[in-house]
């Protein structure tokens, strides 16, 4: 193992983490401020992927695709909030669990009626193509640091958005005390509406950052669901700021556990059990991450309410 | 002397920069009714739940029939006999009002990882549950769901469950809170009844109730003893007047 | 108990009355092991209150540890309905010791989470077919006997299991320890208050039905004498409760009636398109939205 394949995994792993934290962020911020959870978040991930990628074809840029998967992905977000999610606000969260879940059938199966179940390829923009040098022999592609630098500027602006504007300290005070906030006359459906649809585009660009290098497919949605749920419980649960460390964490674990495992146990035993030892245990890191963390600060690692 | 049933010593808690419990020392003997009263704010609710377990306090020390309860959680401190009741009513809405003692019963009649046996079949458990509930005056509503019951009723059951427990200390929470007048007077009644038997640490907003029932009354003021005495000094007592009694005058 | 009772006489009476050829006996047992799961679940949920979204994982332990014997040669029900049992209990009872710490929404996370861990861990299992899953030798002995080969006594079998279930689920509901798990889920604080601790008994529980969801792998792994990845997929989780919900949380029985309604629904819908989950998921919001009670709620108020 070379340090060359340690630098190239870390910025792997960031660069998903980054990803992470952008789906992970509309979901705890939409848990924060109207306690509601969504298991059909991920379908927004998939679709901008979707959008993205075929936009993408159809204009024949990917500059255009993205700009166009954006409003799209924010219409789909607010046409379900508007149909289904408005109603499950006040429901209990094995509802809200329930009724997501149908949502995530139906767009999953709608999307391999018009799609197929056949991967969509996006190209990388003839901008973004290429590699930089890291070390002699060692190229990185330019796209990937791209995302990572899309990613963190993101996270910037969200956290800008969040501490520095009025809506942001709506946001933050809807979070702890809604009926409050409520009572001050704020329009607490047009806020709910406000995070939703911002949210959904969040999610919306992780996948179409993601689609040129990840494949675009029906289930990808909810594998990144899951991670992002595991993000927001080390996180804790409704804290921008632990989400943005725990997705980091995750990211860089979880691709490091998957790269590097298999590797590291042929030191200490044969080939062949090494490698399927290595695989299933790489697998499992993120989780025993989490059950470790969870074991020490049960609210994860930044609690929002006390 | 011999070691009061329950001592409470320089208790204190703060939120924030407010001390809502401070320095907070009294001691209940065995035997009769200790009222803890005072106006709103004085940080009743935080006294109770230190001393019941659901909050932690930041110093001092609270002794039960001569064991340190400070780090105990509510359950530990019930299995060692110290029963309380709650402000706004808590009874298990889905079990009739028998099942809801009988679960009192159970949880100091041997182990409950038991796994086969019906507990509704259990005589020993049914009959004592039975017991608690004809001593508030419940007997007649044993079968009733618990959620079902009126307000008054409710407040009964709270006292059963309570009972049931067989505590050597109950730690009663504002039992009149929301009570009518008529369900008032029965309610004092009951524990006028139970005076005998346990010993009682009660906590209460209705003056009047307090001043018939305790022995024994600690007047709590900005998160402070300023007095303990029986009820008749309590009542002369000048500090007392000017710093509860004189905001409040209508009670 | 009624509505059970009478569902399970007509699944001892089906196979006499016209559905006794291939076809029909499959999706009966799958009626039955999916009950049998959704029993299970429903413990946690109607009994426990604990939402529990990574069921599936259990189920699919249960049926990998067939897997992992069989690839042994060890097939006779002696060695592996304890060793499915016990595994899928000791997963319970190693992920419950975490997840119950937590309650609400952080415990369906955590739940969810440690089913897709066991989900990625049997798809990178190479030597038991990895994603592709592993096709048994054959299907679970009895005593040295292949009577589980017979398609009429494995419906009997699912059907005494699936009997055996709602009965000790029944039995375990009503018992002191039961008892305390229903005053948990109501209010905690309330246990709490007159001495008891949720924790301990909420985890038992888990790791009960767990050991009972790990039997029903067992029944599911021999079914189809074939055991995937995909048995662990968390859509699963979302499937079976789903049935727990539909059938409804007010009883027991709730779990039987939502299986046979779910597993219909799903046949039926299948016949009339390929996109039959296009209609599924809107039907399960609509259900979620408007039919609170479930289907007990339904019979109850008649």
């Amino acid at each position: 193992m070379s340090l060359g394949l340690l630098l190239v995994q870390g910025l792997n792993g960031l660069q998903f983490g980054v990803l992470l934290f952008l789906v992970a962020a509309g979901l705890t911020l939409v848990f924060g401020v109207m306690d509601f959870i969504n298991l059909a978040h991920g379908v927004q991930y998939m679709l901008g992927a979707y959008f993205g990628a075929s936009l993408a074809a159809w204009t024949g840029s990917f500059w255009l695709g993205l700009a166009l998967a954006l409003p799209a992905a924010l219409v789909c977000g607010l046409v379900l909030e508007w149909l289904v999610f408005r109603h499950l606000y006040e429901r209990d969260h094995l509802s809200q669990v329930l009724a997501t879940f149908g949502v995530i059938l139906f767009l999953n199966q709608a999307v391999r009626a018009i799609w197929g179940s056949a991967p969509l390829q996006m190209p990388v923009p003839a901008l973004l193509e290429g590699g930089v040098t890291l070390m002699p022999g060692l190229q990185y592609p330019v796209y990937r640091i791209a995302i990572l630098a899309a990613g963190l500027a993101v996270a910037g602006l969200l956290w800008l958005l969040v501490e520095r504007t009025r809506i942001g300290a709506l946001v933050r005070a809807g979070a702890t005390h809604a009926p409050m906030v409520a009572a001050l006359g704020v329009d607490i459906r047009g806020l709910f509406m406000l995070v939703f649809g911002f949210g959904a585009m969040l999610a919306g660009f992780a996948g179409v950052m993601a689609a040129p290098i990840l494949s675009v497919d029906p289930g990808m949605g909810d594998t990144v669901l899951i991670l992002a749920f595991v993000v927001i419980v080390i996180g804790g649960i409704g804290s921008v700021r632990g989400a943005f460390i725990a997705a980091l964490l995750v990211g860089v674990i979880e691709t490091l556990g998957r790269s590097l495992l298999p590797d590291l146990l042929r030191l200490v035993m044969a080939a062949s059990p090494a490698r399927q030892a290595g695989a299933a245990l790489g697998s499992m890191l993120v989780y025993i991450a989490m059950a470790l963390i969870l074991a020490v600060r049960p609210r994860g690692l930044f609690p929002v309410r006390g | 002397m011999a070691e009061p049933l329950l001592a409470v010593a320089g208790l204190r808690k703060r939120f924030g920069g407010l001390a809502v419990t401070d320095d907070v020392t009294f001691s209940v003997a065995e035997g009769g009714i200790h009222a803890v009263i005072g106006p709103n704010g004085a940080g009743k609710t935080t006294l109770i739940h230190q001393l019941s377990g659901t909050l932690r306090p930041d110093a001092g020390s609270i002794r039960f029939g001569g064991r340190e309860l400070v780090g105990m959680g509510l359950a530990r401190r019930a299995r060692l006999g110290l029963a309380r009741s709650f402000q706004i009513t808590s009874v298990l809405a889905g079990f009739s009002a028998l099942e809801n003692a009988a679960l009192a019963v159970q949880a100091r009649s041997g182990p409950s990882f038991r796994f086969f046996r019906a507990a509704a079949a259990e005589r020993a458990l049914n009959d004592q549950a039975m017991t608690a509930l004809e001593q508030v005056g419940l007997g007649a509503r044993a079968g009733v769901l618990a959620g079902r019951l009126s307000h008054g009723e409710k407040r009964q059951l709270e006292l059963a469950i309570a009972l049931a427990m067989q505590p050597r200390l109950l730690l009663l929470d504002e039992p009149l809170a929301g009570a009518g007048p008529e369900e008032t007077e029965r309610l004092i009644g009951i524990l006028l009844g139970l005076k005998g038997t346990y010993t009682i640490l009660l906590v209460e907003h209705d003056m009047q109730a307090v001043f018939a029932l305790a022995d024994r009354i600690s007047v709590l003021v900005y998160g402070r003893v300023i007095a303990t005495d029986g009820p008749e000094a309590i009542r002369a007592d000048p500090a007392v007047r000017a710093a509860y009694l004189g905001e409040d005058e209508a009670a | 108990m009624r509505a059970a009772l009478i569902l399970l006489a007509a699944l001892a009476a089906a196979p006499f009355l016209g559905f006794g050829e291939g076809y029909s006996l499959t999706l009966l047992a799958r009626v039955m092991i999916l009950a049998m799961a959704a029993v299970s679940l429903w413990l946690l949920v109607g009994g426990g209150g604990m939402v529990s979204l990574g069921h599936a994982a259990l189920l699919g332990i249960g049926a990998y540890a067939v897997v992992v014997l069989d690839d042994a040669r060890i097939t006779d029900a002696a060695v592996v309905v304890p060793v499915a049992m016990g595994a899928a209990g000791l997963f319970a009872l190693v992920t419950g010791a975490v997840a119950i710490r937590t309650s609400g929404v952080q415990f369906i996370m955590i739940t969810l989470a440690f089913g897709q861990m066991a989900f990625f861990t049997a798809s990178s299992l190479a030597a038991y077919g990895g994603d592709d899953g592993y096709t048994l030798y054959g299907r679970t002995t009895v005593l040295g006997q292949r009577w589980l080969e017979d398609r009429l006594a494995f419906h009997y079998l699912c059907l005494g299991l699936l009997a055996l279930t709602l009965f000790g689920g029944h039995v375990l509901l009503g018992s002191r320890f039961g008892r305390v798990l229903r005053a948990a889920r109501e209010n905690p604080l309330r246990a709490e208050a007159v001495g008891f601790r949720p924790y301990p008994y909420q985890l038992v529980a888990y790791s009960i039905a767990g050991a009972v969801a790990g039997l029903t792998g067992v029944l599911l792994a021999n079914a189809a004498e074939f055991v995937a990845p995909s048995y662990l997929a968390w859509q699963r989780s979302g499937d079976l409760l789903f049935m727990v919900i539909l059938g409804g949380l007010g009883s027991l029985q709730g779990a039987v009636l939502g299986a046979v309604a779910f597993v219909l629904l799903e046949e039926w819908l299948g016949h009339i398109t390929e996109h039959w989950r296009l209609i599924f998921g809107p039907l399960l919001v609509l259900s979620v939205l408007f039919m609170k009670g479930g289907l007990v709620g339904m019979l109850r108020r008649g």
